[in-house]
């Protein structure tokens, strides 16, 4: 019997260690599952009046906000395009799948989007999900767009993925250099999550670019996904370092927690984020005015008022009851993006997955999309997105473009 | 004066890890089970809280106590419904399965319910923090009554297991359940009663979780529930000063090497002492070693 529980402890042990390792490595280890029912899905999608866009995002689990916004703008822009005709005559049918922001259940919800006959994929929405499905969807030469899988590593080597939102290096870099040539300040720290590929991702192009400009990094701290209630320390250590700016490339549900703590530790640094920070006014019961003076540097604003930004801020309130955050507006992009490639390729549902996408391959390198996010976005091969940062501040609570 | 402030973080974090550890080390030692749904119920607590007084407005002495009924219900319940139709007929495999079951079914419900959508949790504690040292330490509020909550609440709790007969009974049925029954104790209701205190003290230290670390979602508990358990086995599973001192030692060593060490190594750190701890010391710091008749 003694036997047994020092047994049973060491193997709970072990099964905790377990856990945290599998934490930091778990992205790669999916992308080789799946690959049985690849053969038969493909002919499944010759038949069919339509297209059928699939997407895939966390609809629940930790990331749901994220996952849902995916889902709706999506939806939306398909539900404007199938009331007016749809593309080139071709309604669009819609099919989400929720993945959690599991890796796995990623690559699931991408196989049963294939066997209902996919034929373009929207998705997915986190980066570590995206690297996973694209593995399998460059495989199968499937068109596919992420709305804001935004780790290099999403489109690397698959030359069927494109982006809508800022690869994490540009985020990086675009932050650096608009510290550095507006005069921001000139000691800077920055806490990240050390466990997720979009915020280290940022912090080490970040990183690297600080080093041409006129500011100093005086502290980095991390933290992982298991140790993100508790920041006084890395707060205490900007603070003792004495940086005038802290910046946060991470999202907003720990970097609420920052402003708070840094509030109530008396530290009044000025606060500068990546798109992850948007939608920390949604936090309820948040005190917005923790956030009050916070940059970031963000794609799109709820509150900007072009005619474009205004009609889908407002079709998008009256559909789903909140306002749209980025996310929400990038998919609705990519919807966007998909309906200007078919067009200039002259794709029909009829045709092949393999060979839509090569022909929307060859359309997205010539086509120029006025989105949401940005004016005039291109494609370079590598499928990242080539369009203008543009520069928020929060202020009196609302998000505001600073020119 | 950067270690002192780390230091008082610590003591503050520790202290948390050990309210919640009280619950596991509570039920572990009068039930010999590992209640996982424990940092769930936690959470439960939270948005208790969270609803009543930022949602509804109503004082917080009220909120807690709301979430301390409620908590309690919750505990009872999970108990009478989940754990003891399987304590008698299965193993106790079968009851740390469905421990970890609750557990899920606790976090998704929440998920449907409340959503997704982080809530920040207005602190229900209104003392003003301490400045030390010409502003160089700053103790919060949250901190002050995190320390005070848990010192009244360990002496209390030992009062309360050695002094009165309720207490005597849940000792009684840790040493030996066929014993206590022959002597006439309802072991049912004894355990029935440890679950009570155990989720009332969860919902306390949801209420105070979440005022120092004001972020609440349907997995707020999860991580500092499996710290907490951690606490407990470090001090001694079973033994509730055990839970104290595991919890504060774990709370300064987080702290600490998070400060010294490196901030993204803290974890690793954490359970590579509980790993050495244990191989030293397989009772954790204050466990009693126990001869099993075979």
């Amino acid at each position: 019997m003694k036997k047994f529980k020092k047994v049973m402890s060491l193997t709970l042990v072990a099964a905790m260690t377990m856990a945290l390792l599998a934490g930091c490595g778990g992205s790669a280890e999916t992308a080789a599952e799946g690959e049985t029912s690849e053969s038969e899905a493909v002919e499944t999608s010759v038949a069919g009046e339509g297209f059928k866009i699939g997407a895939i995002g966390p609809s629940t689990g930790g990331a749901a906000v994220y996952g849902l916004a995916v889902k709706n703008g999506a939806e939306l822009a398909i539900k404007e395009i199938n009331a007016a005709g749809g593309i080139n005559g071709y309604q669009i049918e819609y099919n989400f799948q929720d993945d959690e922001c599991d890796n796995e259940k990623s690559v699931n919800a991408y196989n049963t989007l294939k066997d209902w006959g996919m034929q373009m994929l929207v998705g997915t929405t986190t980066s570590g999900c995206c690297i996973a499905v694209a593995a399998e969807s460059a495989n199968d030469n499937m068109f596919q767009i992420t709305p804001s899988g935004s780790s290099v590593d999403c489109i690397k080597g698959n030359d069927n993925v494109y982006q809508v939102c800022f690869t994490d290096p540009n985020q990086g870099i675009a932050t650096a250099q608009y510290i550095g040539e507006n005069a921001v300040a000139s000691k800077v720290a920055v806490i990240y999550d050390s466990s997720d590929v979009y915020s280290s991702g940022i912090y080490e192009k970040f990183a690297a670019e600080a080093a041409n400009q006129s500011f100093e990094i005086v502290s980095a701290e991390a933290f992982t996904a298991d140790n993100k209630t508790d920041f006084s320390v890395q707060l205490q250590k900007a603070k003792d370092a004495g940086a005038e700016l802290v910046f946060l490339p991470i999202y907003y549900t720990e970097a609420s927690l920052i402003l708070t703590q840094a509030n109530s530790m008396g530290y009044t640094p000025k606060f500068f984020g990546c798109d992850g920070l948007d939608g920390i006014l949604n936090v309820e019961n948040f005190d917005a005015s923790l956030a009050e003076g916070v940059m970031l540097l963000t794609p799109f604003a709820a509150d900007a008022q072009d005619d474009a930004t205004k009609s889908f801020v407002s079709a998008y309130e009256a559909a789903y009851g909140e306002t749209p955050n980025q996310f929400a507006a990038d998919a609705y992009d990519a919807v966007y993006i998909i309906k200007a490639a078919v067009e200039k390729s002259g794709v029909t549902p009829a045709d092949s997955v393999s060979d839509i996408c090569d022909k929307m391959k060859a359309a997205m390198a010539e086509i120029s999309v006025d989105g949401l996010t940005g004016e005039a976005m291109s494609w370079d091969e590598d499928g990242a997105v080539n369009k203008a940062p543009k520069a928020m501040q929060i202020i009196n609570g609302n998000y505001s473009l600073i020119q | 004066m950067s270690f002192i402030s780390y230091l008082i973080n610590g003591i503050s974090l520790g202290s948390v890890y050990a309210i919640i550890a009280l619950g596991y080390t509570m039920v572990y030692g009068i039930a010999k089970m590992l209640n996982f749904a424990h940092g769930d119920v936690i959470m439960v607590g939270g948005f208790t809280i969270f609803f009543a007084v930022s949602m509804q407005g109503l004082p917080p002495a009220l909120g807690i106590l709301l979430a301390v009924i409620l908590c309690t219900l919750l505990g009872i319940t999970i108990e009478y419904i989940a754990y003891r139709p399987l304590r008698q007929a299965a193993s106790s495999l079968a009851v740390l399965i469905t421990a970890i079951g609750v557990s899920y079914l606790l976090q998704n419900l929440a998920l449907l319910i409340f959503g997704a959508n982080t809530k920040a949790f207005t602190s229900v504690v209104t003392i003003p923090a301490i400045k030390l040292a010409d502003e160089q330490i700053i103790i919060s509020g949250e901190t002050i009554v995190t320390i005070i909550s848990c010192i009244v609440i360990m002496i209390g709790l030992t009062l309360f297991v050695n002094k009165t007969k309720a207490g005597q009974a849940m000792l009684a049925v840790s040493e030996d359940k066929g014993a206590a029954q022959l002597m006439g104790i309802n072991v049912n209701a004894t355990i029935s009663l440890t679950f009570a205190i155990g989720s009332a003290l969860a919902a306390i230290a949801g209420m105070l979780l979440c005022s120092a670390y004001p972020s609440l979602t349907p997995y707020t508990g999860s991580m500092p529930g499996i710290k907490a358990f951690v606490a407990a086995v470090f001090g001694g599973i079973g033994s509730i000063p055990g839970a104290l001192i595991g919890g504060i030692v774990l709370g300064i060593i987080e702290i600490l090497s998070k400060a010294y060490i490196s901030s993204q190594m803290a974890d690793a750190i954490v359970f590579m002492v509980l790993i050495i701890v244990l191989l030293v010391k397989p009772t954790g710091i204050l466990g009693k070693k126990i001869q099993e008749k075979v």
